[in-house]
């Protein structure tokens, strides 16, 4: 008897995929997204423009124009490539590193900068925007994608519920239980794992004896991916069919992307110097989404260096538009969270609501 | 009508509603086919089927998460919590999540969750089954808390909880399953949460109980009585938000109360009343306040269930404690 086999056979079953490699290459033709020129050209468009946005919210950060902020840059393909395997109905509970989805889900940009200053504004999702604002608490969102898929399911929708979280968030028991229960249900569901190697600072090899988060799939007994998470095709392919069996009624999918941040936890004090190597930034800099889809496309004859600062320039200008927009926003109230807190207000937040008036009537 | 126990009117008031509206979903461990371990949802599942009352895998986080998770597709959840001590597993989904999910969208998104949960000493559980947990809830803003003391009640508050667009946690107490029965209508009706009930009326002093604890007052107020003493007796369905002016309006009246609590003393919803009295009634009252609680430790293992719990002779003791002070 050999207690070591099984798990050696689980683990060879999760290969990490790739469709494109570092150089721009196709590496797995078979897999190839069937995805138009103008599809490549647009998925170029919002990696290149949420880089942007990346670094002009550090900037901004910097000089105190905005406040919690979890950078992105690195994650791009991981962002980006899955949600652009959706429909506008599926669903999106994000992580609170995952603004980029909210945004080109539909989320104004000029929200996105009132969630980072603390204004419930920029946490009130649009009537036509299907979506939680990031979560704070990690894993809470993967029972509640569970809950959204089950009741899509219940109601014969045709959408998929998506949730995002990290590889620190794969610790907690709410990821099980998100995992096992849309398992259970087989709800449509989607779980991305963005696997960013640090939970902070903590690596991930000392959050699980497991050597892939994908794997842990296996326990729930639903598919599991490991995926390059630096490779915006294979992210998008693999989103892809997920949403297809989930449609079809074939249960969820946990996808792990294999990914790296290149700047801090967030903008709060956080130090990757105390817990990275130069050389490790360096190594997955070299994998970097960007680059790596630009000499696809080059290749291709889809992208330019003219194209590329026409999005960027154009990035810039939304920005500084959506600040100006955000700046003007009127000041939360004390009142306005009294006012959200229940349907109809009891006779204690009545009470309340009277004195916080005279208050901010002053 | 009907003479109902307390179990019965629940399960009564879970079948109208699921009758009335096909939003509502009914599910939690053991619910479906065994019909809850107190037959809470007895063929409920035979009758309204699978897909809308259901079992749950047993995880508690993952029923209260899933519950907020479904309230986003127009769904009326109502889930169980097995016995509430378990609801320690579901912290975060109760109170970080589900009490805050209008607040946090702006009022995009809400939860017309209600958690329904049996809890209450003296049916000798073992540990965790039978804490009183309700003040940890009803100082979560964004919660209401509701506490039925029959089964009367226990059908009105009930609908009206199912109802209600915001989270709603529905405290069963043990006890009370099956200790009385009462005529309870089969037909539809309400109470409004928030409100009161004057169970006994009187003139010398105020007994506020709620849960098992209104029937200790109202034993209470019968032994008072053989000493002339007029208790009125108040019994608050809701915990949150308490109905301050129902009591307000009887310590007035009888310039004396006891707030009786099953739980522990400190940082309760006694104390919390006793506070409202003193900000809003000072003048009117001719002795302090007094509560009647269990002590300050966990609960205890059965054995010593009886000594702990706080009981009648205890809020008879305390009434004339207040009465000859």
């Amino acid at each position: 008897m050999s207690f070591k086999n099984p798990l050696e056979k689980i683990e060879d079953k999760f290969e990490m995929i790739q469709i494109l490699d570092e150089n721009g290459k196709i590496v797995d033709e078979d897999n190839v997204p069937d995805l138009s020129d103008d599809d490549l050209v647009e998925l170029m468009k919002r990696m290149v423009y949420t880089r942007v946005l990346d670094q002009r919210s550090i900037a901004l950060n910097r000089q105190g124009r905005l406040g919690f902020y979890a950078p992105t840059a690195g994650q791009e393909a991981s962002q980006l490539g899955s949600h652009y395997a959706l429909e506008k109905d599926d669903f999106i509970l994000p992580a609170y590193r995952d603004v980029p989805q909210l945004i080109w889900h539909g989320l104004p940009l000029y929200q996105a900068f009132l969630f980072s200053r603390g204004h419930f504004h920029g946490n009130q999702m649009p009537d036509d925007v299907n979506a939680l604002s990031p979560q704070i608490i990690i894993g809470a969102q993967i029972t509640q994608a569970a809950g959204v898929a089950v009741g899509m399911k219940k109601k014969g929708k045709e959408n998929v519920a998506i949730t995002y979280t990290g590889d620190g968030g794969a610790s907690q028991g709410d990821f099980y239980e998100g995992i096992n229960f849309a398992g259970a249900y087989q709800a449509p569901a989607i779980f991305v794992v963005q696997n960013n190697q640090f939970a902070i600072s903590v690596p991930v090899d000392k959050q699980s004896a497991a050597n892939t988060i994908s794997q842990k799939a296996a326990a729930a007994g639903i598919p599991g991916f490991l995926v390059d998470g630096m490779d915006v095709l294979a992210v998008y392919q693999v989103t892809k069919e997920a949403r297809e069996r989930a449609i079809n009624g074939d249960g969820p999918t946990l996808i792990e992307t294999m990914t790296y941040r290149y700047g801090p936890h967030t903008m709060a004090g956080d130090d990757p110097t105390r817990y990275r190597t130069d050389d490790m930034d360096d190594d997955w800099e070299k994998k970097d989404p960007i680059v790596r889809f630009r000499k696809y496309l080059e290749e291709k004859d889809l992208w330019s260096e003219d194209q590329e600062n026409a999005v960027v320039e154009k990035a810039k200008e939304e920005i500084k538009a959506a600040v100006k927009k955000a700046d003007k926003y009127d000041k939360m109230k004390v009142t306005d969270l009294m006012e959200n807190m229940y349907e109809e207000l009891p006779a204690n937040l009545q009470e309340q609501m009277e004195e916080y008036k005279e208050k901010e009537s002053k | 009508m009907a003479q109902m126990t307390m179990i019965q009117a629940i399960t009564n008031a879970l079948q109208t509603e699921l009758k009335n509206d096909e939003d509502v979903l009914v599910f939690g461990e053991d619910v479906g086919q065994n019909g809850g371990v107190f037959r809470a949802t007895e063929g409920l599942q035979e009758e309204f089927g699978e897909e809308r009352v259901f079992d749950t895998p047993l995880a508690e986080s993952g029923i209260i998460g899933m519950a907020v998770g479904m309230s986003t597709q127009g769904v009326r959840p109502v889930p169980e919590i097995q016995f509430f001590g378990f609801v320690f597993e579901a912290m975060d989904a109760v109170s970080g999540q589900a009490a805050r999910f209008r607040y946090r969208s702006g009022g995009r998104w809400h939860a017309p969750i209600t958690i329904r949960s049996p809890f209450g000493g003296g049916v000798h559980t073992p540990e965790l089954h039978a804490d009183s947990l309700e003040g940890l809830f009803a100082q979560q803003p964004g919660l209401k808390v509701v506490i039925p003391s029959g089964p009367y009640d226990a059908k009105g508050l009930l609908i009206q909880s199912i109802r209600d667009n915001d989270p709603v946690i529905f405290l069963e107490h043990m006890k009370l399953y099956r200790s009385f029965r009462e005529e309870v209508p089969e037909e539809e009706y309400t109470l409004e949460l928030g409100k009161a009930e004057t169970k006994r009326e009187g003139k010398d002093i105020t007994l506020i109980a709620y849960g098992a604890m209104v029937h200790a007052a109202l034993k209470a107020a019968e032994e008072l009585e053989e000493e002339n003493i007029q208790a009125e007796v108040i019994d608050l369905r809701t915990i949150a938000p308490i109905d301050v002016d129902t009591i307000i309006e009887s310590v007035k009246k009888t310039s004396r109360a006891v707030v009786i609590q099953e739980a522990q003393r400190k940082a309760g919803i006694a104390a919390s009343i006793v506070s409202e009295i003193q900000e809003r009634a000072i003048l009117h009252l001719e002795a302090p306040v007094l509560r009647v609680t269990a002590p300050d430790t966990v609960y205890p293992f059965s054995e010593a269930e009886e000594i702990w719990l706080p009981n009648h002779k205890d809020i008879v003791e305390k009434a004339k404690e207040s009465i000859n002070f």
